[in-house]
């Protein structure tokens, strides 16, 4: 009998460590945070920032910028350690939600797509920044301002990057070919017109590469399909409804499939691959194996002595181009802009000093240091107006002021981001041809319904 | 989970009421680990189905029932239709068909044969399956991938190089599969056809049955437990295969590899509609069952 009860108790008391165990998995993050906070404190009075942020690739100059914030953070903090957490690019959009879900993961400071913030913060992952009390907050450009404020007016993140797209055309492979240089196409039959000639006059070329499939994520949707759809008459979001049919669509899924059924277009194995931004950036342009990209300002990172593929000549090769509108209507050219923020994690533990944090890392002298290294553009007014950073060679910070006057953003609406996975799959089916444009856009518009609800869809 | 119901109460009629009590101290940690590990998320998993859960946006924060507003979505769905069909092509080419009978085959050859032959084409066919999902990927993208070794020979003997994976996807996906499952088949097989009786087929070959006569009247009617309970296991791990297929083309190009764990994985994290894939979660559970039953029903044998 004895032994019996031993076991009985043994067995209460390891049902007791269990739930308890399960019960603290389960409890609020609140809970935890103190409970670690605490834990850290009594360790020595250490405490840790986590910031997460994306490696694109190899150069990882997102890393090498917030390495040297860390340094200066550390040194003016003393027991403050600051981890730095870099997510592969791919899996970013992925992997950023679930860290910020639970606040045994919550990262202090992360990397913040300005087109995610609503969402985010609807989510509740997101901290309101006290933005007010902080005199650099005059500096950042007011355009900029608007895509990090959410619709209930708070502000959730600090950018510290711009850009605006357009057409990167080979200079040397449209001599050849015949075609001007400088050229300045006024529509896209103009665009279309010169790839046709590249096609038949250098039959070895790519005439057109634009980010086409699933795997390109966010980049499909804006560097491709948006700069078409807000260079129609159309555009993805108005007067408070999602509009998913209309010409403009349509038209813009027609270029598309015009590139690709023409085999102007890469080959699916090139362009519908996680790598195929890589493989263009240091392969297929600097190689000189494609004349005409539809893309953004900030490949030219790649090419600085700093990048992962230095080409000083870059931009001798290639020049940098307004993207026109469909038939030319006014204002004649389109462009898109977005640019990432850094965020504080809702649920993190060191809220406060992960807003110090940030503050530190888009001052002005981290700031320039992040855009030289990048090829960025910067929302801060005192760093645009730098000498150092508008005379840097092998840039288009010249040009992209010019572009910026044409540019558009994306809807701030908490549906966006997955409105874009529906547009990223409507762009893969036309540019692989497994869906007529008409058929593809109708599913997109059934998609997008079953997303956002049919009181927030519209036809035109 | 029939035989096991049948067997307690039997050992409940025997044993006195002390015993009792015991056995179910001793098992309690067992079904505790059960309840919270499996049962648990089971039912939590039915419930997320019904609701409108997401990674982000408004439903993170304030999750709200649905009813069956997902599974409505779903069958008006033209991707989710795309990844049923897709499913059940991968399924019955790659699980049913191929790995079956070519477990079968290469078991059945080299059933008889002598030891250092069986050893060495056997290594080299489980090789195949000790491999991680992601390495045989790995091994399949560096074979198939424009540059890669198919193209390398079939451009030797003077033809194009084709792009596999996007001119062939499905077929692609499909034989990486059948290289990757073929073994657990064969073992499988080899492990039955050990256990057939010589003394019948000898019996057979007296009375003078010839030998494809022996292999459908004896010894595939003698294994078809083993062949049941193959395909059952077969079928489940095929469609709940996913790295293979993710690391391979990532569900496309558009959507002709796309099988429903992909679809599930795409509407739940790049998506960010953790409800709805759930939802397709079950669907997928739900076409296992069916084809598990369906096998038995076919076969005419108990589990």
């Amino acid at each position: 009998m004895a032994a019996k009860k031993r076991i009985l108790a043994g067995t209460v008391a390891a049902l007791t460590v269990f739930t308890a165990a399960c019960s603290g998995n389960a409890g609020t993050n609140g809970t935890n945070s103190t409970e670690g906070a605490e834990a850290t404190s009594a360790a020595g009075a250490t405490k840790t920032v986590k910031v997460a942020y994306g490696k694109w690739n190899e150069t990882d100059n997102w890393g090498k910028w917030l390495t040297s914030v860390k340094a200066d953070f550390e040194k003016a903090n003393p027991g403050v350690t600051v981890e730095l957490q870099p997510i592969e690019g791919s899996q970013y959009a992925t992997k950023i939600p679930l860290l910020m879900m639970d606040g045994k993961t919550a990262p202090e400071v992360l990397a913040e797509d300005s087109f995610m913030i609503n969402a985010d913060s609807e989510a509740g992952y997101l901290e309101p920044l006290a933005v007010d009390a902080w005199e650099d907050w005059g500096k950042f450009n007011e355009g900029i301002k608007a895509a990090v404020t959410a619709t209930d007016s708070k502000v959730y993140g600090v950018p510290f990057s711009t850009d605006v797209r357009g057409l990167y055309y080979n200079k040397e492979l449209f001599k050849k070919a015949g075609l001007p240089v400088p050229w300045e196409p006024k529509s896209w039959d103009e665009v279309l017109s010169a790839s046709r000639t590249i096609k038949s006059k250098l039959p070895d070329i790519i005439p057109f590469w634009m980010n086409s499939g699933k795997a390109g994520q966010e980049a499909t949707t804006m560097q491709t399909f948006e700069m078409l759809l807000y260079g129609t008459d159309d555009e993805l979001y108005e007067d408070g409804k999602w509009v998913t049919q209309s010409p403009g669509i349509l038209s813009s899924l027609n270029f598309i499939h015009t590139i690709y059924s023409e085999g102007m277009g890469p080959k699916m194995s090139q362009v519908l691959t996680a790598q195929a931004g890589q493989v263009l950036e240091t392969d297929l342009m600097p190689n000189q194996k494609v004349a005409i990209v539809l893309n953004g300002n900030w490949l030219t990172g790649n090419w600085a002595a700093s990048g992962s593929k230095p080409w000083p000549e870059a931009l001798d090769v290639y020049g940098f181009v307004k993207m026109p509108t469909e038939k030319g209507q006014a204002p004649g050219f389109t462009s898109m802009s977005g640019g990432w923020t850094l965020s504080v994690g809702a649920k993190s533990t060191e809220k406060e000093l992960g807003f110090e944090f940030i503050k530190m890392a888009t001052n002005e002298q981290h700031n320039k240091e992040f855009a030289m290294l990048d090829g960025a553009l910067t929302p801060r007014t005192d760093v645009a107006a730098d000498a150092e950073y508008t005379g840097q060679p092998g840039t288009l910070y010249g040009v992209a002021a010019e572009f910026i006057t044409y540019t558009h953003v994306r809807p701030t609406n908490a549906n966006y981001p997955a409105v874009s996975t529906s547009i990223q799959e409507m762009v893969e089916k036309v540019a692989s041809g497994s869906l007529a444009p008409d058929a593809a856009m109708q599913e997109y518009a059934k998609s997008v319904e079953r997303t956002v609800g049919a009181d927030k869809v519209a036809t035109k | 989970m029939e035989a096991i119901n049948s067997r307690f109460p039997k050992a409940k009629r025997k044993g006195n009421g002390g015993e009792q009590w015991r056995a179910a101290l001793f098992l309690s940690p067992s079904w505790l680990l059960l309840l919270l590990f499996f049962f648990v998320p089971a039912v939590l998993t039915f419930y997320f189905a019904f609701t409108n859960m997401a990674l982000t946006g408004a439903a993170a924060a304030n999750t709200q029932f649905v009813g069956f507003q997902n599974f409505v979505n779903m069958f008006q769905d033209a991707t989710f239709r795309i990844s049923v069909g897709n499913t059940i092509l991968f399924l019955i080419f790659s699980a049913v068909i191929g790995q079956q009978v070519m477990g079968f085959l290469i078991a059945f050859l080299m059933n008889g044969r002598n030891r250092v032959f069986r050893s060495v084409v056997g290594s080299i066919v489980i090789s195949g399956w000790v491999a991680p999902e992601v390495v045989c990927a790995f091994v399949w993208f560096a074979f198939l991938n424009d540059t890669g070794t198919a193209n390398a020979f079939i451009q030797s003997i003077g033809f194009e190089p084709i792009a596999w994976l996007y001119t062939f996807p499905m077929v692609s996906v499909i034989i990486a599969n059948v290289w990757h499952g073929t073994a657990f088949s064969m073992m499988v097989f080899q492990a039955a056809l050990g256990d057939v009786p010589k003394e019948v087929e000898e019996a057979a070959m007296i009375d003078g049955a010839s030998a494809w006569q022996r292999l459908i009247r004896i010894t595939i009617p003698m294994i078809s437990g083993s062949v049941v309970t193959n395909m059952v296991l077969v079928t489940l791990q095929t469609l709940g295969s996913f790295t293979l297929i993710y690391a391979l083309t990532g569900g496309g190009p558009g959507n002709a590899t796309e099988t429903l764990p992909i679809y599930m994985y795409h509407q739940a994290f790049v998506n960010y509609q953790l409800g709805y894939g759930t939802a397709i979660s079950l669907v997928l559970l739900l076409i296992g069952i069916v084809a598990s039953l369906l096998y038995m029903k076919l076969l005419k044998v108990k589990l």
